[in-house]
């Protein structure tokens, strides 16, 4: 008995070490709420013990207690205790607001954009903004804060090991701030029910060191790399033939699309469309049969190439790193 | 055990029943009599019953079968999020099923089962023979029957609404097509409206139709908090249809109430919904806890301790519970002032719970050793999933924890935790309870054992892991999820638990349907209660209660002596039906003095047709089908008015009737005295927070927009609407003045200011409506023109009825079915008219006096 109790156990925490855990913090916030929640989870049990004792007690103890001391018990037990510790939870846990929505006097850097069902991002590099999209870098140890935003539905922006989540509301633009303080892959998802996609809305986000933060978003600003072989300059031709670039943009090149993500560095993303790994499968799988991947999505499936010219696009966009 | 206690005291001016029962032969007699006017009745007219408790029953065991389709609705889930990645249904199927198990739970069980549950018991806890208006609660039930299979049967066409059971735009307005929306919104609101119906009726019953004696400090909890929910439910779901309104309005005719781009907002539905939706938490909750108020004392064996506690706390929570709904919104980006304010807000209301939950602890410490028959173990058990619902509750309030908890399934343990263990256990407990009340038969002990321990095993199984699966990481309404999450073996957890939670429903299921032809009656009062429902004999009769008591104490079959015995002897008010007529007594809403003898209703199939024409026009414009429609609520409007012509208010054959120990009452009330005056009153509240809302929605555009009314939009002038709005005031004096011409009893000036009013009301719907359009009014180009229009209408549709009912008034004296003293039509129509001119008073103030000084 005491031995399967321990195998279960550890099944049923594994989980805690999870790219999308908010127990496995990895950011500021996500520490702190933890932290509370893991005090709520004591102290909460605690009071869920005594309250059932006391119950089964009353219902099964023999003795008859006095009307009195039912009295005292009721004003004690129902009014002053949960008046006193909910107001102490209070003062504790709104403390942890501030850090939560404090934005700073800067306009923010990074500009989140959920959309079905996918997430574009733009960071601010001087004057010009960089998009990208499903993959959001971060440097650890400041604090990043954004603007988030939606063209369509209402989708909910999350990453638990970094912090609390927030909506994106068409019509409003509204802030969330998040502070790695550990390098590292972490996912993220979308919360608000936003479609038939809803569940497959992910992205990740990586937190590194602010160096090479800076050197991951100079390289994503320099426009797509040139086809270095024939099939990726072959690719690259179908790839405007067929009127990819109405939806994507490949800065550099004639493909300026602005509906679906940019694919400038799509190469050097791990994963696609934030569900898949980033490999040629993937990728020939995503013109394919898109709505497979991501039910009542808006990109059509190119059915009419063929498996060579279905190859040659998928290994252009592997090149673009 | 009645004569182990001390009777209460009881105050000088109460009655005592007779000192000696009437002969053995006069009593027969009068259970001849009474007998045959409360006979139900027989082969197909079965169904054009309207008695609470054959309504009262159909409504709880349809509620039922609802909670088992919403059920099977979540297996299928469970299935399909055993493992990572698993195909057992698609995206598109996974949406219709998670919209439709949280709509059909809420909407088409958890609200309508306590309306349903209380439409059969109340008036047998109150000792009245009927509620006021058997014929409402039978259109109500109708409704609800024909929406619900609506709504359900719409699965099975694969046109079940997607958009979860918030529905929140633009996601349904712009994105959904199909008619799943519509069949979301009109299905709903017209559930919702039967909703309503039941509430003034459950609203009248209690402040009315109460046993003389009964005064406001001996009612019993049950009634006390039914009161609270019943008001919460007037005001929570009138927001809702307001917004179902403008978001059906959107969706046909593309007015664009929650369309950015054009002025408009989607947080503005957020709020509506909420406003609704956060009292409605409140209300499927608190109705339980009043069955734990009744069956408590019953098992401790000893009267509820703390009654001023647990009914000021049951006022607090209904009171509170308008103030948090914000707490659904907290990761909508609003400001952090607000959020601390809504946060504490939401803490608060643990007190009230605590003190209620307290109060039953100790009343079970005070009491004897209970015995752990089937409905309290419901109860212990509902406590303890409760109580974790709660606790979880306080985490959620508490803003930086719900920015990680918010939407993710912890959130799907917590209200699961609050409404089964809350909500369901103590419904399941209260069944086992009341059962012997409806056949006379016992359920069965073993059983009810087993039901339970699936039960409440299955839902710790289920619901428990949920908070730690949301915490790492598995979002609310995702039909699928990836492996590399490692959320597999949390969630092939619960799904084992939800089958064993549904085996002990089965189990449940299997004890209520059995055949119990050969086993015996119950006792009576098998559980030594002490509220006056359990002097029913077994099995019960039709009629209700033998005769109406006269009540000292909140457990009289506990402290009055011979209580039961006089009952049943007829020792009481109303021990016959010497006109062979359905009776009951009215008596005051504070101190239940009794006030009238009240005819009720009998069996009809006018309310089943007036149901089927109203559901018609909601049904055929789901699809657009817009004559149908229009055919259909002509039809039920004038089945409407045939049932009201032919069934209320008839003038009695006498003014007054002895109805027993000495005391005569009359037989014909109107005004504040009257039930009807009670439901038109409460029925107008209702109607008037549905305009607020949409007034709250005028001005919460406002604030979001920079400009409100915006800088090119079409000014309406002071003229044309002030024109409007003195034609209705006209009106609206026309007829307060025929009130008082009818009740002087001068025809002559009554038909001609009743004519002047109807003119001067059709003038003033028609100079309102001209107003926008004569300034050409584009509804579809911005919300602001959109909201006049809506306004305009509403006041316009409000006059329209007001004509219908002038009309009524004037037929009515016409063919003498209304006369000088007996005016409860004219007076109830001019109630519904001093609503109307606040409507029009508002609706000009913000539609032509705003933009003047904005």
């Amino acid at each position: 008995m005491r031995n399967r109790a321990l195998t279960i156990a550890p099944l049923l925490f594994a989980g805690c070490e999870g790219v999308q855990s908010a127990l496995a913090p990895a950011g500021r916030d996500a520490e702190r709420i933890a932290n509370l929640f893991w005090a709520m989870v004591v102290g909460g049990g605690v009071v869920w013990l005594i309250v059932m004792a006391v119950a089964v007690y009353g219902a099964r103890a023999k003795h008859e207690h006095s009307e009195k001391l039912a009295g005292r018990f009721i004003l004690w037990g129902g009014v002053v205790f949960p008046t006193v510790t909910i107001t102490a939870l209070l003062i504790g846990g709104l403390a942890l607001l501030p850090p939560t929505l404090d934005l700073g006097p800067d306009e923010p850097r990074l500009a989140v954009v959920g959309e079905q069902f996918w997430w574009r991002a733009r960071y601010r590099q001087g004057d010009q903004w960089v998009e990208v999209a499903n993959e959001l870098h971060l440097p650890t140890g400041r604090r990043t804060a954004m603007t988030l935003e939606s063209p369509d539905v209402i989708h909910a922006f999350w990453v638990p090991s970094l912090g609390g989540k927030v909506d994106t509301i068409p019509g409003r633009t509204n802030h969330i701030a998040y502070e790695p303080t550990r390098a590292g892959t972490y996912r993220g998802a979308c919360t608000e029910y936003c479609g038939q996609a809803h569940a497959l809305m992910a992205f990740h986000v990586v937190a590194e060191e602010p160096a090479a933060f800076e050197t991951w978003l100079a390289h994503q600003a320099e426009p797509a790399t040139e086809p270095t072989d024939a099939e990726a300059t072959r690719g690259a031709a179908l790839f405007l033939e067929h009127g990819c670039g109405a939806c994507h943009a490949v800065r550099g090149t004639e493909a300026a699309g602005v509906i679906g993500p940019d694919l400038t560095h799509v190469g050097s993303r791990a994963h696609l469309g934030g569900v898949l790994p980033n490999d040629t499968a993937s990728l020939v799988r995503f013109i394919r049969e898109p709505e497979a991947i991501k039910p009542d999505v808006r990109m059509p499936a190119f059915t009419t190439l063929s498996d060579a010219e279905t190859a040659a696009i998928a290994h252009y966009l592997e090149g673009l790193r | 055990m009645s004569d182990e206690r001390e009777p209460r005291r009881r105050e000088a001016d109460d009655v005592e029943p007779l000192a000696e029962a009437p002969s053995k032969e006069v009593r027969e007699a009068q259970e001849e009599r009474l007998r045959a006017t409360w006979k139900t009745p027989e082969g197909w007219r079965y169904w054009s019953a309207v008695n609470n408790s054959e309504v009262g029953l159909w409504y709880t065991s349809l509620c039922l079968i609802f909670l088992f389709f919403g059920g099977v609705l979540a297996l299928v889930m469970r299935i399909q999020l055993a493992q990572p990645g698993s195909d057992f249904v698609t995206a598109d199927q996974f949406d219709q099923l998670f919209t439709m198990h949280g709509s059909v739970m809420m909407f088409l069980f958890a609200v309508p089962v306590f309306e349903a549950f209380s439409i059969m018991v109340l008036p047998e806890m109150l000792g009245a023979r009927d509620l006021p208006f058997p014929r409402l609660s039978a259109f109500g039930f109708w409704c609800f029957a024909i929406g619900g299979v609506f709504f359900c049967g719409s699965i099975f066409f694969d046109m079940g609404p997607r958009g979860g059971w918030f529905m929140y735009p633009p996601l349904t307005t712009d994105y959904l097509g199909g008619y799943g929306p519509d069949i979301w919104l009109l299905g709903l609101s017209f559930i919702e409206v039967a909703s309503i119906a039941a509430a003034v009726e459950l609203l009248v019953g209690i402040l009315k139709t109460r046993p003389p004696g009964m005064r406001i400090n001996l009612i019993p909890l049950y009634a006390w908090y039914i009161l609270v929910v019943a008001v919460m439910i007037l005001f929570a779901f009138p927001p809702l249809i307001a917004g179902d309104v403008l978001l059906e309005m959107e969706r046909l005719l593309d007015w664009p109430f929650f369309d950015p781009a054009r002025g408009g907002d989607p947080l503005l539905w957020q709020h509506l919904f909420w406003i609704f939706g956060h009292p409605e938490v409140y209300i499927v909750f608190l109705p339980s806890v009043a069955l734990v108020a009744i069956m408590v004392p019953t098992f401790a064996k000893t009267p509820m301790v703390g009654y001023s506690w647990v009914v000021l706390a049951a006022l607090g929570t209904g009171f509170l519970s308008f103030g948090l709904w914000v707490h659904h919104m907290f990761t909508t980006g609003l400001p952090g002032i607000s959020l601390g304010i809504f946060s504490a807000a939401s803490e608060s209301i643990a007190v009230p719970t605590g003190v209620q939950i307290f109060c039953f602890i100790a009343t079970l410490m005070v009491g004897k050793k209970a015995e752990l028959r089937v409905p309290l173990l419901f109860v212990l058990g509902g406590f303890s999933t409760f109580v974790i619902g709660g606790l979880t509750g306080v985490m959620v309030a508490l803003v930086p924890f719900d920015m990680q908890a918010h939407d993710t399934y912890f959130v799907v343990g917590h209200l699961h935790s609050v409404l089964i263990g809350g909500t369901i256990f103590p419904i399941v407990g209260a069944v086992y309870y009341f059962f012997p009340l409806v056949g006379g038969k016992q359920l069965s002990e073993k059983l009810g054992r087993l039901a339970f321990w699936l039960m409440f095993i299955g839902f710790n199984i289920t619901f428990v892991p949920m908070h730690l699966t949301g915490l790492l990481g598995m979002p609310r309404r995702v039909f699928t999820y990836p492996e590399e999450l490692g959320l597999g073996t949390l969630n092939l957890v619960s799904t084992v638990g939800s089958f064993v939670l549904a085996s002990g429903f089965l189990v449940f299921a299997i004890d209520v349907l059995r055949r119990k032809k050969n086993q015996p009656y119950s006792e009576r009062n098998p559980w030594g209660a002490g509220t006056i429902e359990w002097s029913a004999p077994m099995p019960d009769e039709a009629w209700g209660i033998r005769s109406i008591p006269e009540i000292d104490s909140r457990y009289p079959l506990w402290d009055q002596p011979n209580f039961v015995r006089d009952i049943d002897e007829g020792r009481f008010y109303l021990p016959d039906a010497e006109e062979e007529l359905r009776e009951t007594l009215v008596t005051s809403p504070i101190d239940a003095k009794p006030v009238q003898c009240l005819r009720v209703a009998g069996p009809t199939f006018k309310t089943h047709l007036a149901a089927l024409g109203v559901g018609g026009v909601f049904i055929f414009t789901t699809f657009h089908w817009y004559w149908p429609a229009l055919a259909s609520g002509v039809f039920g409007l004038v089945m409407i008015l045939n049932w009201l012509w032919t069934g209320t208010a008839p003038i009695p054959e006498k003014k007054e009737k002895h109805v027993g120990l000495g005391l005569t009452l009359p037989l014909y009330v109107s005004g504040p005295g009257a039930v009807g005056w009670w439901a038109m009153m409460i029925t107008m509240l209702a109607d008037l927070v549905a305009f607020m809302a949409l007034v709250f929605g005028y001005f919460f555009y406002w604030t979001a927009n920079d400009t409100w009314p915006p800088t090119d939009a079409e000014d309406l002038g002071l003229l044309w609407p002030l024109g409007g709005l003195g034609l209705g005031l006209l009106a609206w004096t026309a007829t307060a003045m025929a009130r008082r011409f009818n009740r002087a009893d001068r025809p002559g000036l009554f038909y001609p200011a009743l004519a002047l009013g109807a003119l001067a009301a059709l003038a003033s719907g028609v100079v309102l409506l001209w107003a926008p359009w004569r300034v050409g009014m584009d509804p579809t180009r911005h919300a602001y023109p959109a909201m006049v229009w809506l306004l305009l209408i509403w006041c316009a549709i409000h006059l329209a009825v007001g004509v219908i009912m002038q009309g009524y008034c004037f037929a009515r004296r016409a063919a003498k079915r209304m006369d000088a003293e007996h005016d409860a039509d004219i007076v109830n129509v001019t109630l519904y008219w001093h609503f109307v001119a606040l409507t029009l008073l508002v609706t000009v103030a913000a539609v032509a006096g705003f933009p003047k000084v904005s």
